[in-house]
């Protein structure tokens, strides 16, 4: 029996503002406890929420960046249920009039490109924190993270398998990070998936009974979760059983998912329209100075990457894999003054090489664009031959100085002086006249024997060019 | 002196002729004589209190004095005020003390009045007649059988019996007009979002709004000038240019067009709050205006969807009062579950559950299209009827209340009895207007009678100037019950 795996992501962006989503406190991470909690997030008796003005524009600019619907009037709605970490006993969300409606997301998985639609993404406040580990029989309260913006953005169920679900989470989490909007950090939550996974019979267009699994914090512990999600709801339906809609957890230790709530147990949260906010309006003039400030947009950088620099779409894709790589790229471009395809070899090649080798980050990386630059111009004037510069990048990454500093300690200056190319020639035919004749005689593949002894007693510094040019001149 | 206007007071301070500390000293001797009987003081802070007259008198000496500096004002406890226990009426905060204050509360404290104490309510502003409140109910001071209203009692009765120059009170459905009315002050309840909410513990956020209870439409407006204005920390708070409410005190009536709603004018009205009206009525004739009929056709169903939407509204609003931060926690519990409802149970009285249970039905799913989401049409149905009679008249006329002042336990039992007392006052806080509700006379027991004004959106100056034209020409105003 074929099975198709069917999937729907909830993604639980935290937005970059520095205070709350509705009070002046900090949204710092890892402060002590409740030291951040003014008495707006502790719900004390009288205190009112003031919308911040920045997440609605961060929302925004996710809402134009994936092509959505940007509400013009969108309405903060309470989710009621009681709990130790939620101080108002109600959650302030939108329901009914999310900020933005529909879009898409282009995702790559192998070859393939696919689209997933994007249902709608929402404002709301996190809760707080329980900690039940440090308290022994007691449960301790943390509300540092309550009021913390999120920007909740539900997919259609359009992923087919883990891979297009891992795919579609990291071309979503670039694109937060790529805007700004969101720093990524997933081990401080600040990017929390919860998937909807259901499974039917090849062929079949009715989806079958979902389960949502709830707080996923790694692309790893994702694909986990719905592989194992997938083998259980499949193994249930081929034993005769029905599949219960419900909320699971996934347990990364043991690998597998567990019940939370059953829907029967499924709280009637009771929204309706907070009264203590109005509607949020949305001018137009409000989003064209969101869209405005915006940075460029991964795609279109692409295109921009293929025209402005001549590359491969294939080149132009990795280039802009993140903001921070791109803007490397167009540096360097600008500092070497041309030569793009050549940079970007070397950015996609030995650069991107050696940082993941150190597990660095391109913002990290030892090698400036401006020392890199300096590199390719030492390749192009001739100083140095490919092979060269590859030792002196390795030097550079050792941090043993500036590339002419490095040439100069090193010795490795490339030899473009046609009258010592051809003192060592000479030296070398006269020395091998069998090989001589051979080549003479048509056997072309002897011409890389002499490259080879050429370059051996010049220590490979004997300009390529050159040496193959006086070579031909020569037996010729 | 006890029968001063703020305005007098404000005389008697600028020219030496008494201290902040002298006027302080007598109302809390005042209190202490008379609260025990009348208990409309819930919490006082003798020290705090002349710490704040201490502070105007020197502010006065230094010739910075604002218009009602060194003047003592009550607040309901609704309002958080910094350092005082702010109960709301409720065992849930019986031992609450507020770290902050209420935006009306610094708006007072930054003009210099002086917080005289924390009156008493109905518990979370939710009743009719103060008999709610966990610390007992307000007796009136015209006659201790009788409710002084609700659920601003405590303030209401503190003015009535001249224990308080002046007092702030909420009305979300009534809760300033109706006390105003059966304890014979004047309250005026603005148009909504006029005074910021910050601080206010919410009982219907979209209903809730805060005004001035005093003797006289002017004493409300020197108040208003105090507290109205745009605060950025309540969102539904609006941002206009600040205004005088006394600037239309003095201006005459002739050609003052009162439309009389018919609908206020038919059964349920008892004979001698109409009678009292009527003379009012006549009285604004003599004084230059006129009047016409008009109908507010849906008034009878300001009730069903105000216990519609107050009771959703109340129902989460009060979710925060769940023993985890603060206020009561229940002393035995087996798990979380057990302490949310022991501590709920306990810490809420009945009329407060009721209204948590109506609330939590109508915003059920299932349930919330056929009752929220109707009443809320209603609602607008409401607004625009107004809006329809405003175009015939400048402002409208009739009783605050059907009937006089009740007796203790004679609606307790019977809630909807209770909730048509509010018949006449309801439908403008679903619609969002000012209304102000001023004595006019006493019914044949002898209990206060209130007309009730009600004007067009941010007509307050003007209602206020028709309030006081009306105070020049009658002495209902200047009454005092004799039981003091």
């Amino acid at each position: 029996m074929q099975w198709e795996i069917v999937i729907g992501l909830e993604v639980h962006t935290q937005l970059s503002t520095s205070s709350k989503i509705f009070s002046g406190a900090s949204t710092a991470f890892g402060a002590a406890p409740n030291t951040q909690a003014c008495a707006v997030d502790i719900a004390l008796p009288g205190v009112l929420p003031v919308l911040n003005k920045g997440a609605v524009e961060r929302a925004v600019q996710l809402g134009l960046a994936i092509g959505g619907h940007i509400s013009r009037r969108s309405v903060f709605a309470r989710k009621n249920y009681f709990y130790p970490d939620l101080p108002k006993g109600y959650q302030i969300s939108q329901m009914e009039l999310p900020v933005v409606e529909g879009g898409s997301l282009t995702i790559q998985v192998g070859e393939t490109e696919k689209t997933v639609r994007i249902t709608r993404a929402h404002l709301e406040e996190d809760a707080g924190k329980s900690l039940h580990e440090d308290f022994h029989g007691m449960t301790g309260i943390d509300l540092n993270r309550a009021g913390t913006p999120l920007l909740e953005i539900v997919s259609e169920p359009d992923m087919r398998g883990s891979a297009e679900a891992v795919a579609y989470a990291k071309t979503l989490h670039s694109l937060v990070v790529w805007l700004g909007i969101c720093d990524g950090n997933m081990q401080e939550g600040s990017f929390r998936c919860d998937a909807n996974v259901s499974v039917r019979r090849m062929g079949e267009t009715e989806l079958g009974k979902r389960c949502e699994i709830k707080n996923l914090n790694s692309f790893r512990f994702l694909e986990h979760a719905i592989d194992y999600e997938a083998r259980r709801q499949i193994e249930i339906i081929e034993d005769g059983g029905v599949v219960r809609q419900e909320t699971r957890l996934y347990d990364p230790d043991r690998n597998e998912t567990r019940t939370m709530r059953s829907k029967e147990d499924a709280h009637d949260y009771r929204y309706f329209p907070d009264p203590d906010l109005l509607p949020l309006v949305i001018s137009e003039e409000w989003i064209e100075r969101t869209r405005a400030a915006m940075p460029e947009l991964p795609e279109a950088m692409r295109s921009r990457f293929v025209t402005q620099y001549g590359l491969p779409v294939y080149d132009a894709g990795l280039l802009t894999a993140s903001k921070a790589l791109a803007a490397y790229y167009e540096a360097l471009v600008a500092a070497v003054g041309g030569e793009a395809k050549t940079c970007a070899n070397w950015v996609m090649g030995d650069l991107s090489a050696a940082l993941n080798r150190n597990e660095l980050d391109i913002a990290d990386s030892p090698v400036s664009s401006r020392q890199l630059a300096a590199l390719i111009q030492r390749i192009t004037d001739g100083t140095l031959s490919g092979k060269l510069a590859k030792e002196v990048f390795e030097a550079l990454w050792q941090g043993e100085g500036e590339v002419d500093v490095v040439i100069e300690a090193r010795g490795l200056k490339q030899v473009s002086d046609s009258g010592a190319i051809e003192a060592i020639v000479d030296a070398i035919l006269a020395a091998n006249p069998n090989q001589v004749a051979e080549y003479r005689s048509g056997k072309d593949k002897m011409f890389g024997f002499f490259v080879g002894q050429a370059m051996k007693a010049m220590k490979g510094k004997a300009n390529p060019q050159q040496l193959n040019d006086i070579l031909k001149r020569k037996l010729g | 002196m006890i029968n001063a206007s703020l305005k007098q007071l404000a005389a008697l301070l600028a020219g030496k002729k008494t201290s902040s500390q002298e006027l302080t000293q007598s109302y809390l001797e005042r209190i202490q004589a008379h609260n025990p009987a009348l208990n409309a003081f819930v919490t006082l802070n003798a020290e705090i209190s002349l710490a704040e007259a201490r502070a105007a008198d020197a502010r006065i000496a230094a010739g910075s004095a604002a218009p009602l500096t060194g003047i003592p004002i009550a607040h309901k406890d609704i309002f958080c005020a910094d350092g005082w226990r702010t109960t709301c009426g409720s065992k849930m905060l019986d031992n609450f003390i507020a770290p902050y204050d209420a935006h009306v509360v610094s708006q007072f404290k930054a003009a210099g009045m002086v917080s005289l104490g924390k009156t008493n309510m109905d518990e979370f502003a939710m009743g009719s007649s103060n008999e709610t409140s966990y610390f007992g109910a307000v007796k009136n001071p015209w006659d201790a059988n009788a409710v002084p209203g609700g659920s601003s009692g405590g303030s209401a009765a503190a003015v009535a019996a001249r224990l308080a120059p002046a007092a702030t009170g909420t009305d979300t459905g009534g809760s300033i007009r109706q006390p105003a009315a059966l304890t014979g002050i004047t309250g005026l309840k603005p148009t909504y979002g006029v005074v910021s909410r910050y601080g206010m513990i919410a009982f219907a956020s979209s209903l809730d709004q805060a005004g001035p209870m005093a003797k006289s439409a002017e004493d409300c407006a020197l108040l208003m000038n105090v507290m109205a204005g745009f605060d950025e920390r309540d969102s539904t708070s609006l941002e206009r240019p600040s205004e005088d409410y006394t600037r239309d005190l003095e201006q005459p009536l002739a050609g003052l067009k009162i439309g009389l709603p018919r609908e206020y004018f038919a059964e349920g009205l008892s004979a001698d709050v109409g009678a009292a009206v009527e003379a009012a009525l006549a009285e604004y004739r003599k004084l230059g205006a006129t009047t016409v009929d008009i109908s507010l056709p849906n008034t009878r169903l300001s009730i069903p969807v105000y216990y519609v939407l107050a009771p959703a509204e109340a129902s989460t609003n009060l979710s925060r009062f769940d023993g985890v931060r603060y206020g009561y926690r229940a002393p035995d519990y087996t798990d979380l579950t057990d302490m949310y409802q022991k501590t709920r149970a306990q810490g809420f009285g009945s009329e407060v559950k009721r209204r948590i249970m109506i609330g939590t039905y109508v915003l059920s799913h299932g349930y919330y299209d056929a009752y929220y989401l109707q009443a809320q049409k209603i609602r607008r149905l409401i607004a625009q009827d107004f809006d329809a009679a405003f175009q015939q008249c400048d402002v409208i006329m009739g009783p605050t209340t059907p009937d006089t002042a009740f007796n203790f336990g004679e609606k307790a039992d019977d809630p909807v009895a209770m909730y048509l007392s509010d018949i006449y006052t309801i439908a403008v806080n679903l619609a969002g207007l000012p209304g102000m509700s001023v004595p006019c006379g006493f019914g044949a027991n002898g209990r206060p009678v209130g007309l009730q004004i009600i004007g067009n959106y941010f007509a307050e100056a003007k209602m206020l100037g028709v309030a006081h034209q009306y105070q020049l020409a009658t002495d209902w105003h200047t009454r005092m019950p004799n039981t003091i």
